[in-house]
């Protein structure tokens, strides 16, 4: 099967390692990957902002980027969301750019629900941990996967200590241009919810969005804590030996 | 200051630092969540349920003129009084000549956001008309010249000494930090009140159209003292307030408690369908409901409608890690909280504009809220109304970064830029960013992008592997 990854703005810049851990194991699962060169953001921050033609405009340009594929997969749920929530409304009928922006929410799948659903992946199966674990469960992954989905996939792993937090579904507090709009209360924000990862006593974060991943490490990194943080994707790549376990330097 | 940012930014910022009050929000909200969530799983169906407040309150507010007219004509026949006032000042001239005309000089009144809202207190006390608030928080408030902080829970943001402090301070008893024994003092206050009181003044949670009665909720009976014991009772009512019958009140008497505070049900229930009849033994001589407007019918012409499905249970606030953080009064507004967001600027206009930006957009309070509005989307749709009213050098870069996104080597032109202008001490971390990143790095380190983004690992190695 022919899949074409979105890889998304943050996980390109930030996170490669991520992008890499989704070719490898959407091949090892038997996917054709390609990656087409032209794509860039799909406009949530501007969307969020309330910034809409801008949106418009850059979700319109995705669109074209990927018509050439049947199928998209993406790291992200929230860029996921915005690709197959937010972007065919801003396009009344009858806009020319509507039906591709259609098609790319109809061909758009979130990486893990699309391991699961689309490939028919256990992912339990295939993951296993050496060490206590905990989870951030994304908000703006509600319309993709819950936060039992999740944790299910991650319960189910060989030798697998998960701490579940007390709230998981807490916001980190990024929020997009929220958290540079508003950095004093985004970090109160931030620090409830790294509070709550620390309780748990597991140093090793699955965080499936690299905007929050972004956040947290970043508050985390602040703030002197032992706090780590992965995609799932990374995990299976490592478990499924596709990729060396990441070295932690410092 | 931040390149993103006004002068909101350094309010927010200074009650995120107001760590009695944060720790206050935090310990009451987290409780009120928490005891929500264990009677909504005990309620069966409580989806559906949610489902059903949705609908119902989305089809009145669809024939609300309608529903409005029929609300007047049952309470008219049930004898009451029925007034219209299309805004505060109205509301407030209304309810002071009803007090000036027959020489009413002491109200009681039961806790009533609306009546906050037009600022009533002030208004009756202008006229020379003593109010006396009957709620305990708001009677805390009052005595302690405060604002709520919370729709519900009015003194959500104070603590125990504050309370003591105040209660000693304004009615002369001696000083107690005991919760029961201070609940006795003002209930021995209040009862004098009641005794002596000629007005009652109330809020209402829900009229019923179909038979003009009004329900009003209430924990500590002191509602129920205030329709009863003064010989004229005002109700100020939100004309969206509507509902269609009186088989619909089961729906929202189940959400309405276990949203705000987990209660199965409010402690009183009062219904009331007109003044005291001949044979009733006591109640008020005379039942005066107040209409108000006040900009809800321009709301419901407006964007963002779905904002007057709003039963005012604070869910949404309890529910919410930015009100968590910043408390009630931080917002400035009668109604604080993700609702209060939405509602602010559309009540008080354009100086709380930016009101809507101030969330994460977590959905949080959609999760929380009984008749399922998307805040979330309503916030968003709010701020793409006001985009060209944001500050220039947002607009700049916002429109800038947009255009810089519209073409591939733009944006790899960015990410290099990115890369180049974060400085690490060779941990990998920028603690220092330039620009709009100074107000990330202001609080959190940025990792610094690695040497190869995806995109080049993909076209030097990883494209090639197969």
């Amino acid at each position: 099967m022919q899949v074409a990854l979105f890889i998304t703005c943050l996980t390109d810049t930030f996170y490669p390692r991520v992008g890499e851990a989704m070719v490898r194991v959407l091949r090892h699962f038997g996917c054709q990957v390609e990656f087409p060169a032209g794509q860039t953001c799909c406009g949530q921050p501007a969307f969020n902002s309330g910034f809409h033609r801008e949106a418009a405009r850059l979700i319109s340009r995705m669109a074209d980027v990927f018509s050439p594929y049947s199928c998209v997969v993406t790291p992200s749920a929230s860029c996921a969301t915005m690709v197959k929530h937010h972007g065919p409304p801003l396009f009344p009928e009858g806009d020319q750019a509507r039906p591709a922006v259609c098609a790319l929410a109809d061909k758009t799948w979130e990486f893990t629900t699309f391991l699961r659903d689309r490939l028919g992946v256990d992912m339990a199966a295939h993951l296993r941990f050496d060490e206590p674990i905990t989870f951030h469960y994304p908000c703006h992954a509600r319309e993709i996967y819950s936060v039992e989905d999740l944790q299910g996939w991650l319960a189910g792993a060989n030798g697998c200590d998960l701490r579940v937090p007390a709230r998981p579904d807490l916001c980190c507090g990024f929020g997009g241009v929220f958290a540079v709009e508003y950095p004093e209360l985004s970090d109160a924000m931030l620090r409830d919810k790294l509070s709550e990862l620390e309780a748990t006593g597991a140093d090793l974060v699955i965080s499936n969005e690299a905007a929050c991943t972004l956040q947290m490490s970043g508050g985390a990194h602040r703030r002197g804590l032992r706090l780590r943080f992965k995609h799932l994707a990374e995990c299976l790549a490592e478990s499924l030996g596709l990729m060396e376990p990441e070295s932690w330097a410092g | 200051m931040g390149w993103l940012s006004g002068k909101l930014r350094l309010r927010l910022a200074e009650a995120t630092r107001n760590t009695p009050v944060v720790e206050a929000v935090h310990r009451v909200t987290w409780r009120k969540v928490d005891a929500r969530r264990v009677s909504m799983d005990k309620l069966r169906h409580a989806e559906n349920l949610r489902t059903r407040a949705e609908r119902i309150r989305r089809h009145v507010l669809e024939r609300l003129p309608d529903y409005l007219e029929q609300f007047v004509t049952q309470a008219t026949a049930g004898g009451a009084c029925v007034h219209f006032a299309p805004d505060a000042t109205a509301a407030d001239r209304i309810i002071c000549e009803i007090a000036r005309s027959r020489g009413l000089r002491l109200a009681v009144k039961s806790k009533s956001m609306t009546t906050e809202e037009v600022r009533l207190n002030d208004a009756l006390a202008a006229a020379d008309v003593r109010v006396v608030e009957t709620d305990l928080g708001e009677f805390i408030v009052q005595i302690d010249h405060d604002r709520p902080s919370h729709i519900i829970s009015p003194i959500i943001h104070k603590d125990r000494r504050q309370i003591a402090g105040a209660m000693a301070r304004e009615l002369g008893c001696a000083y107690t930090e005991d919760p029961e024994e201070l609940t006795s003092i003002a209930r021995r206050h209040l009862r004098d009140i009641f005794r002596r009181c000629d007005l009652g003044i109330t809020g209402v949670n829900f009229a019923v159209a179909e038979t003009g009665t009004l329900c009003l909720l209430t924990n500590e009976g002191n509602g129920r003292m205030t329709v009863t014991r003064p010989r004229v009772h005002v109700a100020l009512l939100g004309i969206e307030k509507i509902i269609p019958r009186l088989t619909d009140l089961p729906v929202f008497l189940k959400l309405l408690a276990r949203s705000s505070t987990g209660q199965a049900m409010g402690a009183y229930t009062t219904l009331i369908t007109g003044p005291k009849r001949s044979a009733d033994r006591d109640g008020p001589e005379e039942l005066h409901i107040v209409l108000l407007d006040n900009g809800r019918s321009d709301i419901l012409a407006g964007p963002v409608p779905e904002v007057l499905h709003c039963v005012r249970c604070g869910a949404c606030l309890n529910a919410c890690p930015v009100y968590r953080n910043i408390g009630g009064h931080a917002y400035n507004s009668v109604y604080p909280g993700p609702i209060g967001s939405l509602l602010t600027p559309l009540l008080w206009g354009p100086s709380h504009e930016e009101l809507p930006r101030v969330s994460s957009l977590c959905g949080a309070c959609r999760l929380a809220c009984p008749v399922k509005i998307d805040i979330p989307e309503l916030l968003v749709r709010l701020r793409s109304l006001a985009t060209d009213r944001q500050p220039r050098i947002k607009r700049w870069l916002l429109r800038g970064w947009a255009w810089g996104m519209n073409r591939a080597w733009r944006y790899r032109l960015g990410q290099r830029l990115m890369r180049r202008t974060l400085s690490d001490d060779g941990s990998g971390w920028a603690t220092r960013g330039l620009g709009p990143l100074r107000d990330w790095t202001g609080q959190r380190d940025l990792p610094r992008p690695g040497a190869r983004s995806f995109r080049q690992l993909w076209q030097e190695d990883l494209g090639d592997e197969r």
